[in-house]
């Protein structure tokens, strides 16, 4: 990846750019990524937890449990993002917040709330898929692509 | 009882994925979810993030990679009863009830409260 | 007068006879408290956007700081200001409220310093009486215009920086009581191709270094001349790659001379990352903190270079790399 966009820097450029990076604190990668297994471990926890008491105590079966056990994963989401603590939690579980369903959520909430201050239809209805919006974009495309593939292999007959 | 601890290790294990990607590649959240979203979508087409569920529940049906395998389920549902236009028309079946619930609490959200800061 | 390259001396040493710096509810907790004239627990401070809030910081510090210089908004023939909100509308609004003769800068991060270099020249060649130049920076605008919406949940790598909210004004004047602007070095824009918004100090370091050798080159003086030589908002990383790049160029400043605002500014158990940034950075902390200082004689000669990083959200989506700019003032007792 780096070695793509060095290509176009010149060897002064280059030079400070290795004597910079010496000198930078470096991404905890190993400490993130086990701080990313746990909140995201948990997470999904509380989701399993929630499909069950859905399967347990309301006329859920294994197929429908997933709708209001993650109807509620996204309420909950919007609700600490509302409260204003959803953000600490993610800084310190990165990918283990943003990953699940939760991180998709707080986009939706946190660009809702932000853009308040612009009227509610150029505001908030203008600005709530500021950044869930390539999720959307690119999640139907390659649907699209995915779902034509496979019809089209099995008209021509089958896999 | 294990299907908790499955969930939780393969939930966990997929958003390990996602901080390679983003602090090893250095791709923003944006980025990275897209990646993801696009992979559940090709393995969905594969069926095997179907198997992944199956086997461990919450643990692949609440990471975003999911939607995208929803997203494809829902085109091939409808294609098979319709024919090609069920592509179109299929695919936010599934998904429906996430995308509306993120929509109508973000919108709750925005009339209740205000950003922290 | 023009001496060597790029620097201005002012030989009627035009004097700051009023300053005053504005905080937040972060900077009220911060290392330099004592230092503001006024601290809000607010970050809205009453308004309903973010935006609203950041222009009544700005009119609050120019308003403060008129008070504190003995003088009335009639007597102030130019007020120059800029700050990170598109169009520069907390400058514009303020110079709305204030009725003065305005002129509008960019320079990011570094506009304190270009706004004082531009009212000190203004004042020393005699096009004005009186100037007031001011900045100001809101930690949640600059977040929901420059990154992401501030309840988002993003996790910042270490080299990430906290905007300052606030803001810092300056009044100067022909004549009067106070400290004396001698000499500015008007900075180039320097780019060394970085392109990560959550790393300036890396990207602007060098533009400091470049301005900071200018400096010593035109003036044919060393560090040896100033008691302390602050940058604006490098950070603890900017700030260390500075040192380091400055002694790998033959430029020796001892390390308790050379420091940052970015790094003086917050307590080291604030979740500010890397240190402090925006443009009330530099200006809250020289028109607050070392101005106070030099009031008690304990500094005689600074040199305050401000950095500026001259991005915007659109260039950096268009792969564009970061180009810096750094302006430095001296300022002498």
């Amino acid at each position: 990846m780096s070695s793509k966009k060095r290509k176009n820097l010149t060897p002064t450029q280059q030079q400070y750019q290795d004597f910079a990076h010496a000198r930078e604190p470096k991404r905890p990668i190993l400490k993130n990524c086990v701080k990313a297994f746990i909140v995201g471990g948990i997470i999904c926890t509380i989701g399993q937890g929630l499909m069950w008491f859905f399967m347990t105590y309301f006329k859920f079966d294994e197929k429908t449990a997933g709708n209001p056990s993650v109807a509620v994963l996204i309420f909950l989401s919007i609700l600490f993002t509302s409260l204003g603590f959803y953000d600490h939690i993610a800084q310190w579980g990165g990918a283990g917040t943003a990953v699940p369903v939760t991180g998709f959520a707080n986009t939706i909430a946190s660009a809702a709330l932000e853009h308040k201050s612009e009227g509610f239809v150029l505001g908030v209805g203008g600005n709530m898929f500021k950044l869930a919006g390539p999720v959307i974009v690119y999640g139907v495309f390659s649907a699209f692509v995915v779902a034509i593939v496979s019809v089209a292999i099995k008209m021509l007959g089958g896999v | 009882m294990d299907k908790f601890i499955w969930a939780f290790i393969i939930g966990g294990m997929i958003c390990v994925v996602g901080q390679l990607l983003m602090d090893g590649l250095k791709l923003t959240p944006a980025h990275t979810m897209c990646t993801l979203v696009v992979a559940g979508a090709i393995l969905g087409g594969f069926g095997l993030y179907d198997k992944l569920v199956k086997f461990a529940g919450a643990g692949a049906s609440v990471p975003i990679s999911n939607f995208g395998n929803q997203l494809v389920k829902g085109a091939l549902q409808e294609a098979e009863q319709y024919g090609i236009i069920g592509v179109i028309t299929g695919i936010f079946e599934i998904t429906s009830a996430g995308i509306s619930a993120a929509i109508i609490f973000g919108f709750f959200a925005a009339l209740v409260f205000r950003p922290k800061g | 007068m023009l001496q060597g390259y790029q620097t201005w001396i002012f030989e009627n040493k035009p004097v700051i006879i009023g300053s005053a710096a504005i905080g937040g509810p972060f900077e009220a907790q911060g290392n330099l408290a004592k230092d503001f004239d006024l601290l809000h627990d607010d970050l809205w401070l009453g308004q309903d956007s973010y935006e609203k809030a950041e222009k009544k910081l700005l009119e609050q510090a120019c308003e403060t700081a008129i008070k504190k210089a003995g003088v009335k908004k009639e007597d102030i023939q130019l007020f120059m200001s800029g700050d990170l909100i598109n169009q520069i509308i907390s400058s514009s609004f303020t110079a709305r409220t204030l009725g003065v003769p305005y002129l509008g800068l960019y320079g990011a991060c570094s506009s304190s310093m270009e706004g004082l270099a531009l009212a000190s020249l203004m004042v020393d060649s005699r096009f004005a009486k009186i100037a007031l130049a001011a900045t100001s920076s809101h930690n949640a605008a600059s977040e929901k215009q420059y990154r992401y919406p501030t309840e988002y949940g993003a996790q910042k790598p270490p080299t990430a920086q906290w905007t300052v909210t606030g803001a810092g004004a300056a009044v100067v004047a022909q004549q009067g009581e106070g400290a004396h602007v001698t000499s500015a070095t008007i900075g180039r824009v320097v780019d060394m191709g970085l392109s990560d918004p959550f790393n300036m100090g890396s990207a602007m370091a060098p533009a400091a270094v470049d301005t900071i050798e200018a400096h010593f080159r035109d003036l044919n003086i060393d560090a040896s001349h100033y008691d302390l030589i602050a940058t604006g908002d490098l950070g603890i990383v900017g700030h260390r790659i500075a040192g380091d790049l400055l002694k790998k160029h033959g430029i020796d400043i001892p390390v308790e001379k050379l420091t940052d605002c970015g790094t003086l500014i917050y307590k080291n158990d604030q979740p500010v990352l890397a240190g402090g940034s925006g443009c009330a950075c530099a200006a809250v902390t020289v028109y607050g903190h070392f101005l106070n200082r030099m009031r008690i004689g304990e500094l005689k000669r600074i040199l305050i270079v401000a950095t500026g990083a001259l991005l915007s959200p659109m260039s950096y989506q268009q792969k564009e790399t970061i180009p810096c700019i750094a302006h430095a003032v001296s300022i002498e007792m």
